[in-house]
């Protein structure tokens, strides 16, 4: 009825207003409006639908993860720590390098420490951190977390701490090494869910980019862990170690596949892994911690030359840097992620089929 | 005391926001600030730690025929969205303190007290209701109306909406009185109408159902949401195997390394 309403004080005297005219007042109010920058995210355009195929005006059903900056440092702290904690293990139970047993306890430890501050520093009542330990639930992998880092700190901590203790001691001790061994067991079990479960943290969430990666995540996560402990070993000094080298390669290997794996697979929720800002970090993450210090270390090769030792402290520094990068980027993913709302309401698969 | 539950009628929804201003003076919450969205009479846009319902305005092209609307006009129709209280909550399951809880009411309620502002809740809801008061540091949503529920009264949105598009009562009862609803709409010639109620997925069932016009996508309610705990499985199997790997290969390394 109202198309043939024609009125004195109509603005628009003489034209009926239907549809049609109420889009073109819409398009003429979208050349002349100013833009406010940055407003674009919230309001797409005047003209957003809400429909079976835009959802409701494009607007993002979900919520992106409000952690700052001290969540993706914790994931770099937390698996650094861990995967040296285990290299420190094997390091002394081989009884071939006790230096290298020494600092990579030494960055456990440290890890052990930074680890648990970050993270209650990123909670919105940091004097509550307490509240994490009043509970156990298997079902939820931050409670899981909780307890292995606690374990992994605890663990850690007293490892260094009886080192100091049988330093002043006679040798000889027994039942302080057996304690001590129990302790560094523990620390290395602690510390291999350490290096882990943040790929099941994130990856047993409602962000899309996230979930669909939970199979590739706890790998990915794990393989960055080990890169960024060999690499500030051997920036340490340990860039002889042959061990060390070893681990060096195989944790790039890890990441050149995790990396390769992200650019085969075409799946609209793995867009944030591949443009825009996030996806930028996660390419140069990938780069700086896969093939970037695979091809360095292979050139640098067995021998221990200077020339050789060079290489392969430039590639523990690009591993180090690829692994903070890397973290940075899986969060700054899921926050892209979750502005796609025809991923997360299902109408990208839906429109494909 | 038994299980309770929203039925939200978007068919009788005038859009009057009644039940967002309710549900802001009875929890004390503050506003969220002014501006125009441009979309439809929505400057709501979405849930926050500071706003538990949602007037959602879908503007579509009617149906020719029902209403007198021409295809040439705009329908219009309202929604009031709210937490859906999932009957397996990921937000629940989530929350490593334990301050999330399933009430007697059925309803899930954040513990104010016992929060200490994780912010895994905020990633684990599948419907984006629940977030982090930056301010306050805390997580928050919507809480059922938990004190007025004690007192034995409805919560404050269903008080106040004049339309009885939000009814409050026994789920079960009210399950069956949206297919009636859908059966009466149905018998006037309303053909597009859905109640959305998603049983059939992980998160079995919530304490608050829609009706709404067209499809349920147009007002952001998802097709098939899941509770993030069905990825637990492969993700602690990965997690598992990649700890193995790395533990052998450090022993590996070790033995290799020391010829």
């Amino acid at each position: 009825m109202m198309n043939h309403i024609r009125s004195e004080n109509q603005l628009d005297r003489g034209r009926p207003i239907s549809e049609g005219r109420l889009m073109e007042i819409r398009r003429e109010g979208e050349s002349r409006v100013q833009r406010v920058p940055g407003a674009d995210s919230i309001s797409a355009g005047l003209s957003a639908r809400a429909d079976a195929e835009s959802g409701y005006y494009g607007l993002p059903l979900l919520k992106p993860p409000r952690w700052k900056w001290e969540v993706p440092a914790y994931l770099f702290t937390g698996g650094a720590a861990g995967a040296s904690a285990v290299i420190a293990a094997m390091a002394r139970l081989s009884g071939t390098d006790p230096l290298l047993a020494r600092d990579a306890q030494h960055l456990a430890t440290a890890g052990a420490l930074v680890s648990p501050i970050l993270l209650s520093s990123d909670l919105g009542r940091p004097t509550r951190f307490l509240n994490m330990l009043r509970v156990f639930k298997p079902q939820s992998p931050m409670s899981v977390g909780t307890w292995i880092l606690t374990g992994f700190s605890a663990s850690s901590t007293a490892v260094s701490v009886l080192d100091l203790r049988s330093n002043h001691s006679r040798a000889g001790d027994k039942g302080l090494a057996i304690v001590q061994h129990a302790t560094l067991g523990f620390a290395a079990l602690m510390g291999l869910g350490l290096s882990t479960y943040t790929g099941v943290l994130i990856g047993a969430t409602a962000i899309p980019v996230w979930h669909e990666n939970v199979g590739m995540l706890p790998y990915h996560f794990g393989a960055s862990a080990l890169g960024s402990a060999v690499g500030l070993l051997e920036l340490a000094g340990h860039q002889a170690s042959k061990p060390l080298g070893l681990l060096g390669i195989g944790a790039a290997c890890a990441e050149t596949v995790a990396g390769a794996r992200i650019e085969i697979k075409s799946d609209r929720a793995l867009k944030p892994l591949k443009s825009g800002k996030s996806g930028w970090l996660t390419r140069l993450g990938g780069l700086l911690s896969g093939p970037v210090p695979l091809v360095l270390r292979l050139l640098a090769g067995r021998r221990s030359s200077s020339n050789n030792q060079k290489l392969r402290r430039i590639a523990a520094a690009s591993c180090v840097a690829g692994a903070v990068l890397t973290r940075a980027a899986w969060i700054s993913a899921g926050s892209a992620s979750t502005k796609d709302a025809a991923v997360s309401l299902g109408l990208a698969n839906r429109s494909s089929k | 005391m038994s299980v309770t539950g929203f039925l939200t009628d978007s068919t009788l929804c005038i859009g009057c926001k009644a039940c967002e201003v309710a549900c802001k003076e009875w929890n004390q919450i503050s506003d969220d600030g002014l501006m125009w969205s441009g979309h439809s009479y929505d400057n709501t846009l979405a849930f926050g730690a500071e706003t538990w319902r949602h007037v959602k305005f879908v503007e579509s092209t009617p149906i020719p025929g029902l209403g007198g609307n021409s295809p040439e006009s705009v329908a219009w129709s309202f929604s009031s969205d709210v937490c859906k209280h999932c009957e397996k909550a990921g937000c629940l399951e989530a929350c490593p303190t334990g301050a999330i809880v399933r009430t007697e009411f059925g309803g899930v309620f954040i513990q104010p007290d016992i929060c200490n502002g994780c912010a895994y809740c905020v990633v684990t809801c599948p419907f984006g209701v629940v977030d982090r008061n930056e301010r306050d540091g805390r997580a928050f949503k919507c809480t059922f109306c938990y004190d007025r529920q004690h007192a034995g009264l409805e919560p404050a949105c269903a008080k106040a909406c004049p339309t009885k598009s939000i009814q409050f009562g026994e789920l079960e009862s009210l399950r069956r009185a949206a297919d009636q609803r859908l059966n009466e709409l149905e018998a006037r010639g309303v053909q597009d109408a859905h109640i959305y109620d998603p049983r059939d997925t992980s998160i079995e069932g919530t304490h608050s159902i829609f009706i709404v016009r067209a499809d349920p996508v147009a007002y952001n309610l998802p097709p098939a949401p899941e509770v993030p705990t069905v990825y637990l499985r492969r993700g602690w199997t990965a997690a598992a195997v990649a700890a193995g790997m790395l533990l052998a290969g450090t022993v590996l390394a070790f033995l290799g390394g020391q010829q």
